[in-house]
């Protein structure tokens, strides 16, 4: 509706311009020149009206994508990882992605931001942005040219404070409360804002859209949410050691029914982390919304399947990995390949994550507890690798060659190489995610302590930590 | 006056419940338990990983009746809650030595 009006008020404006020369061709100069700059006025003003329309959809649709990513953190992986503990640890659970909404909020505002998007050296940016300083209301032309840079900033926030979140599947039911808050502070800052830099922030090193010394195809986030964050959490669950009890005692999930909910609350959310990272309502955002979709569906019915074929029967809480699985490996991909293509990747990471964490976690005998590496650092590594493979210029022509003609993307488009950029982003990842994450696991160690006692693990965390009961179900 | 403690199935309940008032026991406690006898459990399964559940879900019925509708109740019971396999349950029986009727202080017999 829009576009047509705006294309009659165009329409009308062009008319309105080629009147004077029509029929006062023959007046005299002053009268023709003050019409013609009136005209000019007004072209001025319809042009800013129609760039005005157009920013007000980009920014409806990006605020409601910052609010969907939100949601994703809470309730979504809250009650998604809460479901999946014991019924003493449920709050100490969703507290952890809980509090997360708001320290990492406070952290971005204050020098968060301004790290990751700011320009500084290819590895981090300087503090130009530092309590967000001059991000206001215009438009940040090096990301989003429609939208208020207070939008986009805003977005990534929610982006900046899920990935932390995911971590917490790997030290689930073991970690201190105090530990946890310090160890993300650190994690922050030293892994997530210059992993983030790196692929999205201008000049940064792995930047796809600035011609980085290693563009690593990365839509919205396999590498510098996932891979990192999946990582991280294995190098957590080898550092801090198995639940007591674990593997020998059967530790089940309280509540799938609470990860059923969550699981769902990943899936409509995501549509904001993908789509959204568009950054733009237009037809890219509609294409990763599909993509984005259609992985999901495909990890599902992937990881289900073999499921049921190894195991007779196909488990609820399978298939939800399963979705959540083929979100993390077209996340990523999203923008860059076709709806076909995310079926193929959505259906490798189905299988591909079933065999992650059941065959290679009990072979390692590693307590990733929610499987935060199996899903995430697996299926992220594999999402980010087969976007490589499946991204073509049709979708989204990031690679322009010297006369600014769009030039092939993937391998399947004629790049082959550009599996070897992605390879690069994922070590990237891998690398910092992993000694970061080491460095960061001593300091906290040695500082504060990272497990609870024994007594209290046995109690559970909602009591020792935060002195609470999940359910008071009794008379 | 003697208690009769019935652990039965779930789904045998409510056949027990209504047995027992037709004999005219109408008195009675019900938790929900869980247990087992020689009766195996299931199998579930999580992340790839099979473990057994052997704690199974049962119904336990408690009642005091007077020592000469002992008999009727525990026919009661067994009509109801039998289905020849294992896991239907248990029957224990034990001496009760005083009862009372809190509303109005009755004792004995009279306040069952």
């Amino acid at each position: 509706m829009r576009r047509r009006t705006s294309r009659l008020v165009l329409g009308g404006a062009v008319f309105l311009c080629l009147l004077p020369f029509g029929t006062f061709a023959q007046a005299p100069p002053a009268a023709g020149t003050a019409v013609a700059s009136e005209v000019q006025d007004r072209i001025a003003k319809l042009e800013q009206q129609v760039a005005d329309a157009r920013s007000s959809g980009d920014n409806a649709w990006m605020l409601v994508s910052a609010a969907l990513v939100l949601m994703m953190t809470g309730p979504g992986l809250a009650l998604f990882y809460g479901g999946l503990v014991r019924k003493k640890n449920v709050l100490a659970t969703m507290m952890q992605s809980f509090i997360l909404m708001a320290l990492i909020t406070l952290l971005w505002a204050l020098f968060g931001y301004s790290l990751v998007f700011h320009e500084g050296s290819r590895f981090l940016g300087n503090l130009g942005y530092g309590v967000l300083h001059g991000v206001g209301a215009a438009p940040n032309a090096d990301y989003a040219a429609t939208i208020p840079q207070q939008t986009f900033m805003v977005y990534q926030l929610m982006f900046a404070i899920i990935t932390p979140a995911l971590i917490c599947g790997a030290f689930a039911e073991r970690m201190k409360f105090s530990a946890m808050l310090l160890f993300m502070v650190l994690w922050s800052i030293l892994v997530y804002d210059p992993m983030a830099h790196m692929v999205w922030g201008k000049g940064g090193l792995l930047n796809a859209s600035w011609g980085g010394a290693f563009p690593t195809l990365d839509f919205a986030g396999g590498t510098v949410v996932h891979v990192t964050s999946g990582v991280s959490a294995l190098v957590c669950a080898l550092y801090m050691g198995k639940r007591l009890g674990f593997p020998k005692e059967p530790i089940p999930p309280h509540s799938v029914v609470l990860s059923v909910v969550g699981a769902c609350l990943l899936w409509v959310g995501w549509f904001g982390f993908n789509a959204g990272s568009a950054l733009a309502a237009g037809s890219l955002a509609t294409s990763a919304f599909v993509a984005t979709h259609f992985g999901a569906a495909a990890a599902a019915l992937g990881w289900a399947t073999a499921e049921w074929y190894a195991k007779g029967k196909a488990s609820v809480l399978g298939a939800i990995s399963g979705a959540v699985a083929g979100l993390v490996a077209i996340t990523p991909a999203a923008g860059f390949v076709g709806p076909m293509s995310a079926l193929v990747i959505g259906a490798a990471a189905g299988v591909g994550c079933y065999l992650m964490v059941t065959k290679v976690k009990s072979k390692f005998g590693y307590d990733d507890s929610l499987d935060a590496f199996g899903v995430h650092g697996a299926g992220g590594s594999l999402g980010a690798l087969l976007t490589g493979v499946f991204a073509v210029k049709a979708i989204n022509p990031i690679f322009k060659n010297a006369q600014g003609a769009a030039s092939a993307v993937g391998l399947i488009d004629g790049n082959a190489a550009q599996v070897l950029n992605q390879l690069v982003g994922i070590a990237m990842a891998w690398g910092l995610a992993a000694v970061g994450t080491l460095v960061i696991l001593k300091i906290v160690d040695v500082t504060v302590g990272l497990r609870v006692s024994e007594e209290q693990e046995v109690q559970g965390l909602d009591l020792s930590q935060h002195g609470e009961e999940g359910y008071n179900l009794e008379v | 006056m003697k208690k009769i403690e019935a652990i039965v199935q779930p789904s045998r309940f409510d056949a027990v419940k209504s047995a027992l008032q037709e004999v005219g026991v109408e008195g009675m406690t019900v938790s929900e338990v869980r247990g087992h006898g020689r009766q195996k459990g299931h199998t579930e399964v999580y992340r790839g990983s099979e473990y057994t559940v052997d704690l199974l879900p049962k119904i336990k019925v408690e009642m005091v009746v007077a020592d000469s509708r002992k008999d009727s109740a525990i026919q009661a019971i067994l009509r109801a809650a039998k289905t020849g396999k294992i896991g239907d349950g248990k029957i224990f029986v034990t001496n009760i030595d005083e009862a009372v009727r809190i509303r109005n202080e009755d004792r004995g017999e009279t306040a069952l």
